[in-house]
């Protein structure tokens, strides 16, 4: 009885989510509430964690309590450090959640709100949250050693090597993609380019308050920055309004992107202290305040979406980009589904907090589940804009045309109507110039912010509330820039570094400017190519970073499939194996439609073949012809680099299905390199809490 | 009410690692009972702690995408 009893809540939640599911599945025509895709997203993670990740944990795992985590038994104080549940939540949340979660769902809602929000849903609770909790959980086992050390002691040196190529390039990709994200956001906007450059004073003034002026007063400091941003949002008004003082900060993409490299370069070699570690503590607060006030707008004014739920793009004709529903609706939401980024601050990072083994599902799959539902916000956030809007915002002037005229024309004869006298009322209202071609997934989504906040809080608002949410979105894609420009430094001084010690010695200055250019022409070389493009640039560099993203991943759950078989748990192995076999059908699909395609929104040779023929008839534009050739060049490479990582993807699995069919004939494999069981001497209420 | 925001306050300092340093004293002051007389590091100041905190904090993969 008391069994039933317990049960029941369950059964309702069950079906109070099939409910809403079906609810946002099954319309047609109608406008329909945010609220069902809250209540949908809620009720499948409620169940997912109560049954499927405790499941993971009891059954598959098998984690246990009184074992002590690398924490416990090196705890130092300072790295390794037990540490309390919720704190190591926020910090893995704060890790993993970056700005990829808002772009991809915002990208995707081209092919309406259904696909993006099941996948998300879905991939969430089948795919991400347990790639993230299985690797905690194996990196906890393993003195919390980074993934490419465990693929390269699990499987061997070809799997290691892999997992650090593969997370050099996917590095190099996604700074160029957000970069290019923020130079769209910013292009033409002096208000934008004004909050956006103040952060970076900002930031150092946090900086060198913390260190020198009150060391250590992180909270004071980080006060004083959070009022120093709101001022400066405030205070783009007046840059905007000035005559003198708004050309400064009225500049073209290009020359933005070159700000862009060189703060990237600049970020890369000064302290940490003055600049990113200041920046992320601000950026966390945003983060996390930005999108609490976004939860509580939506659930308060519960707004309806006009997006239908399928659009007919998904044949592959989507104006943002090129490739039918399967499988670019799963390359494009890469975050906030599954993301193999992860998988390296679960691996490393967070096992060195985690105080017991007991708290891998509420970190792990827990933290996964957030992301998830903050994905699930900015797809809500895309599609509450009237269809119209979103296509006008988000279609590159290529696609539909660079005057306003005939891309309204082009927009309303899809079925999506927009008019010019709407566009610029908004463009007025969001204190722009111009809302058309923005593309990147940051204008729309702060013009759909700005109109839930609007409504929530007060109309008068809404150009400071533009400028709030770009801001927001700037400051962590600039926080993800340095960072992650820093740490392709790292990996690369490591690199040289066997060739050439010296080259390896992370302070000497030559080897320092030297690495840092090299990771900043890296990925300023494709910041370059997507401003100039005139379809926008995001239409290549996002598949390409989803393609990346989706690789990483199935490199993680290799690793984690192989090392189940090898434990003798064969029988649960399909736990990772499935998603896997998942993200191999769709990142071998996607990138043979990539390079082999025909269609030239999709073939990156069909593309560079279709504009050397227009280059050699002469049929191109002058100002066409003369970047032509870098373009061409440009898809060219891109094609080489998506059989690049789709063979590095095949290359693993392949060495793991070696290791896993050696294991299942009692062949010799590698040893598996769990660390020995020792006792927990911590006990429940735990005094340092 | 009172104790929920006190330890709303705790979770904060902690998130923010604003009560590192003193996190850091209590650390030292148990090991110095267990390890005895010969303690390796001698006891930083809050300037010095707070330097090679942040520094350690951030070498290494820190944020996603």
């Amino acid at each position: 009885m008391n069994r039933f009893l317990k049960i029941i809540p369950w059964l309702l939640i069950a079906l109070l989510g099939a409910f809403a599911l079906s609810a946002i599945a099954l319309n047609r025509g109608e406008n329909i509430s945010a609220l069902w895709f809250i209540t949908a997203a809620l009720c499948v993670y409620a169940l997912a964690y109560r049954f499927y990740a405790a499941w993971l944990a009891a059954s598959v795992l098998v984690v246990d309590e009184s074992r002590a985590t690398p924490a416990e038994r090196l705890d130092n104080g300072r790295d390794f450090v037990p540490t309390h549940k919720w704190v190591v939540f926020g910090h893995h949340f704060a890790a993993i959640a970056g700005p990829g979660p808002l772009v991809g769902p915002t990208l995707a809602a081209q092919f309406g709100y259904l696909p993006g929000t099941l996948w998300i849903i879905l991939g969430a609770v089948i795919g991400g949250c347990v790639q993230d909790m299985v690797i905690l959980f194996l990196s906890t086992r393993r003195n919390a050693r980074s993934l490419g050390q465990m693929a390269r002691d699990e499987l061997g040196p070809l799997g290691g090597s892999a997992a650090l190529i593969g997370t050099f390039t996917i590095m190099i990709i996604l700074i160029a993609v957000l970069g290019l994200v923020v130079v769209n956001a910013m292009k033409h906007s002096p208000w934008a380019t004004f909050t956006v450059s103040a952060t970076i004073p900002i930031a150092m003034i946090v900086g060198v308050y913390m260190r020198y002026l009150r060391p250590g007063q992180v909270l004071e400091a980080s006060l004083i920055g959070v009022v120093l941003l709101l001022l400066s949002v405030a205070g783009g008004r007046f840059i905007d309004a000035d005559e003198t003082l708004r050309i400064v900060f009225d500049r073209e993409g290009l020359t933005l992107a070159w700000w862009v490299m060189a703060y990237g370069f600049a970020a890369a070699i000064l302290p940490v202290w003055l600049l990113l570690a200041p920046r992320d503590y601000l950026s966390t607060y945003m983060k996390a305040g930005t999108i609490t006030l976004l939860a509580v707008a939506i659930i308060m004014l519960q707004p309806s979406i006009k997006m239908p739920a399928i659009t007919p793009f998904i044949d592959g004709t989507g104006p943002i980009f090129g490739g039918k529903l399967f499988p670019f609706v799963f390359i494009t939401i890469a975050c906030g589904a599954i993301s193999g980024f992860h998988a390296l601050i679960a691996s490393g990072t967070t096992p060195k907090l985690l105080s017991n083994e007991r708290d891998i599902r509420m970190i792990g799959y827990g933290g996964m589940l957030l992301e998830s539902f903050v994905a699930i916000m900015a797809m809500i956030a895309a599609t509450v804009l009237e269809p119209g809007v979103f296509f006008a915002i988000n279609s590159g002037a290529g696609v539909v045309g660079a005057d306003a005229a005939s891309a309204v024309a082009k927009i309303t004869s899809w079925g999506y109507p927009v008019t010019v006298e709407q566009m610029q009322l908004l463009a007025k209202q969001m204190g722009e110039e111009t809302l058309f071609a923005r593309t990147g997934g940051a204008p729309s989504l702060a013009v759909g912010m700005a109109s839930i906040f609007g409504n929530a809080f007060g109309e008068s608002l809404l150009a400071l509330w533009y400028h709030f949410a770009i801001m927001f979105e700037a400051i962590f894609i600039l926080t993800t820039l340095d960072a992650g420009t820093r740490v392709g430094r790292f990996m690369l001084q490591d690199m040289l570094g066997n060739i050439w010690p010296k080259m390896g010695q992370t302070s000497w200055t030559p080897s320092v400017i030297l690495t840092s250019a090299l990771v900043v022409s890296g990925w300023g070389y494709f910041l370059y190519i997507g401003v100039i493009d005139p379809n926008g640039g995001v239409n290549i560099l996002w598949p390409l970073f989803g393609i990346a993203n989706q690789m990483l991943a199935a490199i993680a759950l290799c690793v984690a499939t192989g090392i189940l078989i090898k434990s003798g748990k064969q029988k649960y192995a399909w736990v990772t194996a499935l998603p896997l076999t998942w993200l191999i059908i769709i990142t071998s699909t996607a990138a043979y439609q990539k390079i082999s395609s025909t269609d030239i929104s999709i073939g990156f040779f069909a593309a560079a073949n279709d504009l050397s023929d227009k280059l050699s008839a002469g049929s191109l534009s002058l100002e066409k012809a003369k970047i032509a050739p870098q373009l061409i060049f440009n898809l060219q490479f891109d094609a080489w680099l998506t059989m690049f990582f789709i063979s590095l993807l095949w290359l693993i699995v392949f060495d793991m299905l070696r290791v896993v069919i050696r294991t299942l004939n009692g062949q010799p494999v590698l040893p598996l390199t769990e660390s020995p069981h020792s006792p927990s001497r911590l006990v429940e209420d735990w005094i340092r809490d | 009410m009172l104790d929920s925001f006190k330890k709303a306050w705790r979770l904060l300092r902690r998130l923010s690692g604003d009560d590192a340093y003193e996190r850091y004293l209590a650390y030292y002051a148990a090991k110095q009972v267990s390890t005895d007389a010969h303690a390796p590091h001698p006891l930083l100041t809050k300037a010095e702690f707070f330097k090679q905190w942040q520094d350690e904090k951030w070498t290494g993969i820190k944020r996603c995408c």
